[in-house]
Formats: C-alpha cells, sequence, structure tokens
C-alpha cells in the first residue's frame, strides 16, 4: 500500500515540475537567469551522478570525466551539424570528412556510446591499478584525448583546436530535464539493481567481494563503461547549452569541478548529487555574482570585492566542507518520501504523541 | 567410500626471502570437518590464501574435487630452491581468480571480519547470491525493477531476495535484517560473515578463525553452529582454529603447521599426543 | 636539416626543463612516500612562488627577496598540511585527495583574484640571465646553472636522507608510520621537515623556471606539477634518484618534441602516454618496491 502512495507523489512531484518548467518555457522567463541556472544544473546532475557511480558507488577515484564528456560533446557536435553549414565550421579543413548529418537523438546516443567504447579501452589496462594510480592514469587519459582531439592531422573530423558550432541546441527548456531525467533514473534503477550491489560491494572491500564470487575486472568495467557512456551523453547536451563546443576548455579543471560536486552532495547518495549540483550553479553563476563587483557604502568603498572573489570564497567553502562535512549534505542518504512523511508526522503529531505515551500502558 | 573434496600436493608460497608455506600437502574429504592449526605466523591463512586464488603458490598444486584450482611449477629465480625430485614437476600451469574459485563451489571467513560494512545484513548476504545471477545488466536494471511487468529477471531478484531473508532466519539473524552490519556486536558479525559465505551455495567452506575474540559461552554457541550448518547444508568444512575446543569437539582431522611446514597430522588423540606439536606451541627447553 | 648545434641546444634546454621538473618532483616522491598522498597541490604551490618573487622584488631588491621566497614558499606549504592533510590522516585516501584538490583548487583562484588573471612578468635576475658563451653557442647562464644546482641539492639531500637522524627517522617513518612512532619518533615533525624540504626545492625550481619563462599566470604550476608527479611515478615512488631520473627522462623528450611542429601539441600527452605505459607494466616504478597487500 505504501509503495502505491509514494508512486503516487513522485508523479505528481513530477508533473508539478513539468508544469513549471513549461510554464517558464512559455514565459518571459525563458532566457532568464533561471532558465539558464536550470538548464546547467540539470546537466551538471547528470554528470555529477555519473561520476558518483563510478567513484561513490564502486569506489573506483577516476578523475577522467572531462575526457569522456569531451569526447561526447564532440561526437555529438560532428555528428549533427547540419550538411550545408559544414563548409563554413570547418573553414581550414574543407568542409571537413563527416558530410552527412544525423537527427539529435541518435547524435546523443552516439555520444554516449563513443565515451563508452573509448572507456573500455582505456579500463583493460588501468582499472586493476590501485586507487591514487587510477586516479592519475585516468587523469593522463583526459589529457591524451584532449591533444588527440586537437591534433590538426585530425582536423578534417574535429576541427582542431577551432570552434565547433552550427549544431542542433535545445529549443526548449523541458529537453535537458527530459534527458538528465531519463538518464539519472537509469542509473538509479541500476544502482538498486543486483550489479548495483556488486559495485558496492566493491566499494566497501574489494577482497571480500571478490572472495563472493564477483568478478572484478567484469564489473569495475561495466561501472566505468556506464559512468563514462552517461558523462558522453552529459557532454553532449552541455555542447548542446552552450552552442559551441571548443576542446581546449575541458581540462582536468572541469573534472574537479564535478568531483566537488559529488563531495558536497555526498559521495553515494544521487539526490545529494542532484541538489549539490543545481546548488553549485545558482551560487557559481547567480547568487554568489555580487562578491565580484565593486560595492560602495555611502563613499566607502568594500574590500576585498572584485572580480575573482566570488571563486575564493567558493573555493573556502569547499574546504570547510571537506574538511568539517566529509559526508556531504545527504551522506549516503537518499530522498525517501518515508522520510518526508515521518518529518511531518514529527511536526504535527508531537501532541497526539505525548497524550499516546503517558495514556499508554507497559510495553 | 568418501570423495577428496580438496587436496593440496606439495604447495610452496614464497614472499621474497620468506617461506611461508613450505611443501604443504594435505586432503578434506566430503563431509569432513578439518581443522588446520599451529602457533601465529605458521602459515594458516597463507594456504587459505592459496586455496582460494588470493595468492598464487610459488609451487604445487590444489584440487577441488577433480579439478585444478591452481598449479605452478618454479619459475625463474625460484627454480634453484626446488632442485630435486619437485623441480618441474609440473608442466601445466593453471591459475584462477577468487571468484572462479568462489562459483566453483569453495566459499570462505576471514581473519579479521570483512563484511560489507556501511551495507545491511540483507545486503551483504544478497551481494553473495550476485554470482548465480542469470540476467544481463541490461535485464536487471531496467526488467527487473519496472513496475507491473512480470519478466524472467523480476522473479530472479525476488527470489534472490527471498532466499537471503531465509538464509538470516535458518542462522538465527534475521532481526538484524536491516542493521548496519558494521554496527553489530562482534559475535553477530562473525555469524553473518559465515552467512554470507553460506550464500553462494558453497561445498567447502573455509572458516578461518571463526572464534576469534569469543568467550567461551559465544565459543559453545558457534561450535554448535558450526555443526548444524554443515549437516543442514550439507558441507565440508577446513578450519583454521586456535580455540583448542572447538577443534578437538568437532575435527574429525588435524593438521598442524609449525613455520610453514606440516609437522603432524591425525586424528585429535594423535595429535594431542604428538611431542612435536607440543614443542611447537610451548617451545623447546633450553636445556635438553 | 638542422646543425648538431643545433640538437645540442635543444638538449640543453632539455635538461633545464628536466632539472626543474626534478626539483618539484623531489618534493611529490617525499610526500608520497611518508603520507601515500598525491599532494595536487604541490605545482601550486610552485606557482605560488612564482607571485611572491614578483611582488616582493617590487618593493625590495632582488637579493634580499630570494631569501625571503624562499621561506614564504615553506610557510605556505608548511601551512598547507597542517590545515588540509593533518586533519584527515585517519580518513579515506579519497578524502585527502579530495583535499589536495580541493587546495589546488583555491590556490589557483586566490592567484587570479589578487593578480586580474593576467600574466605578470617575472623580475629579471642578472646572474641568471646573463649570457655566456660556449664555442659558438650563446645560452643563459641559468641553462648551466640549473642542472648543476639540481645536482648538488640532490646530493645534499641524499645525504642528509642517508646519513642524518632527520633522514633516518624520514626512511623509518616512509616505511612504516605505526611502527615509528612507537619507537618514538615525532611523526608530526618528520611530515613537517618534508614539506620544508619540498616546497624549498619547488621555490629554488620556480626561480629557476620563472627567469627562462618570465611570466607567471595563476594556472602556471598545473602542467609542470602533474609532470613531475608522473616522473615521480615513473622513477619509482618513493624513489628520489628514480624520480630525478624520470624527470630528466620527461624534461628532454618533450622539448624535443616541441621542437617538430607537426607533433608540438602531443608535447603534455607524451608525458601521460609515459604514465599509463609505466604504470601498466611496471607500476612500482624503475626504482621502487612491489609491495603485497596482506589479506
Amino acid at each position: 500500500m505504501k509503495q502505491k502512495r509514494y508512486l503516487l507523489y513522485s508523479l505528481l512531484l513530477a508533473a508539478l515540475i513539468i508544469a513549471a518548467l513549461i510554464a517558464i518555457d512559455n514565459s518571459s522567463l525563458k532566457s532568464s537567469m533561471l532558465s539558464t541556472i536550470l538548464q546547467k544544473g540539470v546537466i551538471y546532475a547528470l554528470l555529477a551522478v555519473s561520476m558518483n557511480l563510478l567513484n561513490g558507488f564502486t569506489g573506483l577515484f577516476s578523475l577522467g570525466q572531462a575526457g569522456f564528456m569531451l569526447l561526447g560533446a564532440y561526437t555529438y557536435a560532428i555528428l549533427t551539424i547540419p550538411v550545408e553549414a559544414r563548409s563554413a565550421v570547418y573553414q581550414y579543413f574543407d568542409g571537413g570528412l563527416v558530410q552527412f548529418s544525423v537527427p539529435v537523438a541518435v547524435g546523443i546516443i552516439a555520444a554516449g556510446l563513443v565515451a563508452a567504447i573509448f572507456a573500455f579501452l582505456i579500463g583493460l589496462p588501468v582499472l586493476r591499478l590501485k586507487s591514487d594510480y587510477l586516479a592519475i592514469a585516468t587523469l593522463g587519459f583526459a589529457e591524451i584525448i584532449r591533444a588527440l582531439i586537437q591534433w590538426n592531422t585530425l582536423g578534417p573530423i574535429t576541427n582542431g583546436s577551432n570552434i565547433l558550432r552550427k549544431f542542433p541546441t535545445f529549443s526548449s527548456i523541458l529537453f535537458p530535464f527530459a534527458v538528465s531525467a531519463v538518464s539519472i533514473g537509469l542509473i538509479v534503477l541500476l544502482i538498486r539493481s543486483s550489479y548495483g550491489r556488486a559495485f558496492k560491494a566493491i566499494r566497501e572491500d574489494e577482497i571480500a567481494a571478490e572472495a563472493m564470487g564477483i568478478n572484478l575486472a567484469k564489473h569495475k568495467m561495466m561501472a566505468f563503461c556506464t559512468s563514462s557512456f552517461f558523462a558522453g551523453v552529459g557532454g553532449a547536451m552541455l555542447a548542446m547549452f552552450q552552442q559551441s563546443v571548443q576542446a581546449k576548455y575541458f581540462t582536468s579543471a572541469m573534472t574537479y569541478e564535478i568531483l566537488l560536486i559529488v563531495v558536497i552532495g555526498g559521495i553515494g547518495s544521487v539526490t545529494g548529487s542532484i541538489i549539490s549540483s543545481f546548488l553549485f550553479v545558482a551560487c557559481s553563476e547567480w547568487w554568489l555574482r555580487f562578491l565580484d563587483a565593486e560595492h560602495y557604502i555611502g563613499n566607502f568603498k568594500v574590500p576585498l570585492l572584485r572580480a575573482g572573489f566570488r571563486m575564493v570564497v567558493f573555493s573556502i567553502v569547499i574546504m570547510v566542507i571537506v574538511l568539517f562535512y566529509r559526508r556531504g549534505i545527504m551522506g549516503t542518504n537518499e530522498f525517501s518520501w518515508q522520510a518526508i512523511e515521518r518529518f511531518f508526522k514529527n511536526l504535527f503529531g508531537r501532541k497526539a504523541m505525548i497524550k499516546e505515551r503517558e495514556g499508554g500502558g507497559v510495553e | 567410500m568418501s570423495n577428496t573434496i580438496l587436496r593440496m600436493e606439495d604447495v610452496t608460497m614464497q614472499f621474497g626471502g620468506v617461506v611461508a608455506v613450505n611443501n604443504l600437502s594435505l586432503e578434506v574429504n566430503e563431509g569432513e570437518i578439518v581443522a588446520l592449526i599451529g602457533p601465529n605466523g605458521a602459515g594458516k591463512t597463507t594456504a587459505f590464501n592459496c586455496i582460494t586464488g588470493v595468492y598464487e603458490p610459488t609451487n604445487g598444486q590444489i584440487f577441488y574435487r577433480d579439478e585444478i584450482l591452481v598449479a605452478n611449477y618454479p619459475q625463474g629465480k625460484m627454480k634453484k630452491l626446488y632442485a630435486g625430485e619437485n623441480a618441474g614437476k609440473y608442466t601445466k600451469v593453471v591459475k584462477r581468480t577468487p571468484d572462479e574459485i568462489t562459483r566453483m563451489g569453495i566459499a570462505r571467513t576471514f581473519q579479521n571480519i570483512r563484511l560489507f560494512s556501511s551495507l545491511t545484513a540483507l545486503e551483504n548476504v544478497l551481494i553473495s547470491q550476485h554470482l548465480h545471477i542469470n540476467s544481463g545488466m541490461f535485464s536487471a536494471t531496467l526488467l527487473s525493477q519496472l513496475p507491473f511487468i512480470k519478466s524472467k529477471a523480476r522473479k530472479e531478484e525476488e527470489h534472490m531476495y527471498k532466499r537471503a531473508v531465509e538464509l538470516l532466519a535458518e542462522v538465527g539473524l534475521e532481526q538484524y535484517k536491516n542493521e548496519v552490519s558494521g554496527s553489530l556486536p562482534y559475535g553477530i558479525q562473525r555469524r553473518l560473515e559465515i552467512a554470507r559465505a553460506l550464500a553462494t551455495n558453497p561445498n567447502l567452506l573455509l572458516l578461518d578463525e571463526p572464534a576469534a575474540g569469543m568467550n567461551p559461552q559465544e565459543t559453545r554457541v558457534l561450535t554448535e553452529f558450526i555443526v548444524e550448518i554443515k549437516d543442514r547444508y550439507k558441507l565440508s568444512i577446513f578450519m583454521i582454529e586456535h580455540h583448542m575446543d572447538v577443534v578437538m569437539s568437532i575435527s574429525d582431522r588435524i593438521y598442524v603447521l609449525d613455520f610453514g611446514k606440516l609437522i603432524a597430522h591425525g586424528t585429535r588423540e594423535e595429535v594431542q599426543n604428538n611431542q612435536r606439536v607440543i614443542d611447537a606451541y610451548l617451545g623447546v627447553a633450553e636445556d635438553a | 636539416m638542422h646543425d648538431f648545434f643545433y640538437y645540442i641546444q635543444l638538449l640543453l634546454a632539455g635538461i633545464t626543463v628536466g632539472s626543474l621538473y626534478a626539483l618539484i618532483a623531489i618534493g611529490y616522491t617525499m610526500v608520497y612516500g611518508i603520507l601515500r598522498l598525491i599532494n595536487f597541490a604541490h605545482g601550486d604551490i610552485f606557482m605560488a612562488a612564482g607571485f611572491f618573487m614578483i611582488f616582493i622584488s617590487a618593493t625590495t631588491s632582488i637579493y634580499v627577496s630570494l631569501p625571503i621566497v624562499l621561506i614564504l614558499t615553506v610557510i605556505l606549504g608548511v601551512a598547507v598540511e597542517r590545515v588540509a592533510y593533518r586533519p584527515l590522516r585517519e580518513a579515506p585516501r579519497m578524502s585527502v585527495m579530495i583535499s589536495a584538490i580541493g587546495v589546488s583548487y583555491l590556490l589557483q583562484n586566490f592567484a587570479t583574484y589578487y593578480t586580474g588573471g593576467l600574466a605578470r612578468p617575472y623580475p629579471v635576475i642578472p646572474f641568471l640571465t646573463r649570457e655566456v658563451t660556449i664555442g659558438s653557442m650563446t645560452v643563459k647562464a641559468l641553462t648551466i646553472i640549473t642542472p648543476v644546482l639540481t645536482v648538488i641539492l640532490v646530493v645534499a639531500l641524499v645525504l642528509l636522507i642517508n646519513r642524518t637522524k632527520i633522514g633516518m627517522a624520514m626512511r623509518a617513518v616512509a616505511k612504516d608510520q605505526n611502527t615509528a612512532r612507537l619507537m618514538g619518533i615525532k611523526i608530526n615533525n618528520v611530515i613537517s621537515v618534508t614539506f620544508v624540504i619540498g616546497s624549498f626545492l619547488a621555490a629554488v625550481g620556480s626561480i629557476l623556471y620563472f627567469s627562462n619563462y618570465e611570466q607567471v599566470t595563476p594556472t602556471a604550476g598545473a602542467m609542470p606539477g602533474l609532470k613531475a608527479f608522473v616522473a615521480a611515478v615513473f622513477g619509482g615512488i618513493g624513489s628520489i634518484p628514480g624520480a630525478v631520473l624520470g624527470a630528466y627522462v620527461i624534461g628532454i623528450v618533450e622539448t624535443f618534441i616541441k621542437a617538430n611542429n607537426d607533433y608540438a601539441i602531443f608535447s603534455n600527452a607524451f608525458t601521460f602516454a609515459l604514465l599509463i605505459i609505466i604504470l601498466v607494466f611496471r607500476p612500482h616504478g624503475l626504482f621502487g618496491e612491489k609491495l603485497t597487500e596482506k589479506v
């Protein structure tokens, strides 16, 4: 019975969100800061959850996210630029090698697949390394991928170090939400399945997991490829959001940002990653912006406030969380209707509970 | 006429300059409880690790029923150590990963409990059933969890869940099923680790110091528990133990290890009265 | 084709770069040997030293600034350890690494904020940048000074580690922290000394590096830092001679790659390819020890 009630709650919530998004889309808010933040936030939410799957749930400390995002973004862009636009975009490469274009949906799925294929190839040698070495090896591969894409010889495909643009972008704010929601939903289902439990076992104790019959190489590869697939999808969406892509921006700094988002939300909590993504984007794009501008109180110029201060404050906040609130916002907990119901029961049911206890018999 | 379920032949495990297990040969037959005892550092856990594939022995063969688990012949620098009759005896090199070995039917517990401590007792036992899963990643993710669809994957998931709950009840741990395993009392954790090993459906169970850290009362309960599970699940048991009361009360046969070498083997009485065993445990007097 | 002297000059340039990577790599390998921590922030400490020099030499003479920069960098390094790593010593490894990444992030953002993000010119240090003629080649003095100074410092360090009491303490802590503590070694002091040495060498390295490159940006430390780390892994993490050797290999090969226009974009990628090859075929590096985990 509980299950049915919770399902109802979830459907209602989903309907509410969709309604709100449609409203934003059709109103003056369409190009507003709020819309930007919602779109960027939901894309980062997918990126954070996919990273969490690998780092938080399987315990594989990988820093290669930016590389897979880059592969996804470029795959999408390369495949979906309309044929007429190619000579303009690939101006230094005679219009480029790829002379067809695919629908958006195909482009996004291809983005994920290409990322997953690279993950498979990279994972073969790398996944058996110890955690610190895995981190550096994946970081290294991300850098190699970035260099490869910018290589002039591959220019006919990737446009070398030039910008890729003119590919299809979002027509409505619902699009990124839909893609993210489906992707995150799939990841959650995976985590809840027997394979997800196997991933958690690997995180808890590799040796015990192996002793209980879990093939480490196979399952680590599964987690790695799945996580990279969705990183690729996220990368494609990032490309659509920004409306242009250039390899040089997909540096390790981007991976660090996502890692920090995961840590803030709670390693091992999907809900935490989602919440923290929106918070992160809101703070860095919007709320803390005031820290970057010079402010005056009367004739007195407030010290410290100028361009770049926002990132400093932000970095300090992150350090505080890493040092003192290591479990992040949600720890390893997830959103549950049960917890919310209990919260409200406690709030309004106090009196009833006290009466019960006083009048109640021996336990 | 009983069959041999486990056989070690001339197994040697060398780490750099240390020979942890030296030419060990032993057997466990179906339905037996065999104990491996010896002073600390004698190489007992190392022997377990060789059987379960955690270490690859420097030399020797290990058989599970008729299948080879591992077979190694001395290579490179090790060759000169084995000059003589054992040199180059095995021409095959067979290695299996621990998970393969578990899938063949051998399960184990660890000396220092290795539960999945932030997961619940139920999850621990559920994980041990993953090795038998038939659904691939896609079916397990999608089909088994979408509401209103009764698929094979879903049935499999439900079956695993039911089995896990049943198993916890069978070992008397059902009230802990939703407790985080790392926060359970020590004795319960040890029992849970055994339950988790049982969930892989083994034929041979390796117990590494199951009674470690227990008081006499707990030890008695554990001893009964071991016999109970052996009968109920039709197991053969090979255990490392320091608590002599456990060893002496239920072992069919005992092997004694000291400094990696087998120094005695036999029934309880034979081993109890063996002078070499007594010397190994108590030390030899300075002046003879 | 290019003549012989062209290649000699490339080689010298490579040795110079290699020496600089070596000075940074030593810091990484020592810290990893003792704490099992990849100090992601080490490269940014190198960068900070560069900025210290720029700002301090604006107010006092070069010769006064030099020692001040060394001292400030050491203070920064020790402070980072105290604030960001010490509290997490009992925490899982991932947490400390995330903390290191956080520190790196903070240092870079602070540098961007403080300097406005633009590159700042590095002050000219006469005795380093003046030209010296050898045979038919003209090079900057620092092309000669750098390797010599590096070798001197490395030898001094190796002597310190092997012949002094503090060196022995460091080796003990690197081998087995708990036992070392039981033997009465003050772990915190040993760790602080490690960071002092690492930061000092990074500061020296930064003086030589930026005198060559003539400008400092907030992200100037990231790549050299990462490459120095790869050098340390290549040589065997925890081994100082190994780190130095690795640094020279990377420095020289990279310089030669950069000289070729077609492949210049891969100069950074070479380092990472080297890293992956060593991790796959010999993860403990050239001179490192193989570790087996006790089950």
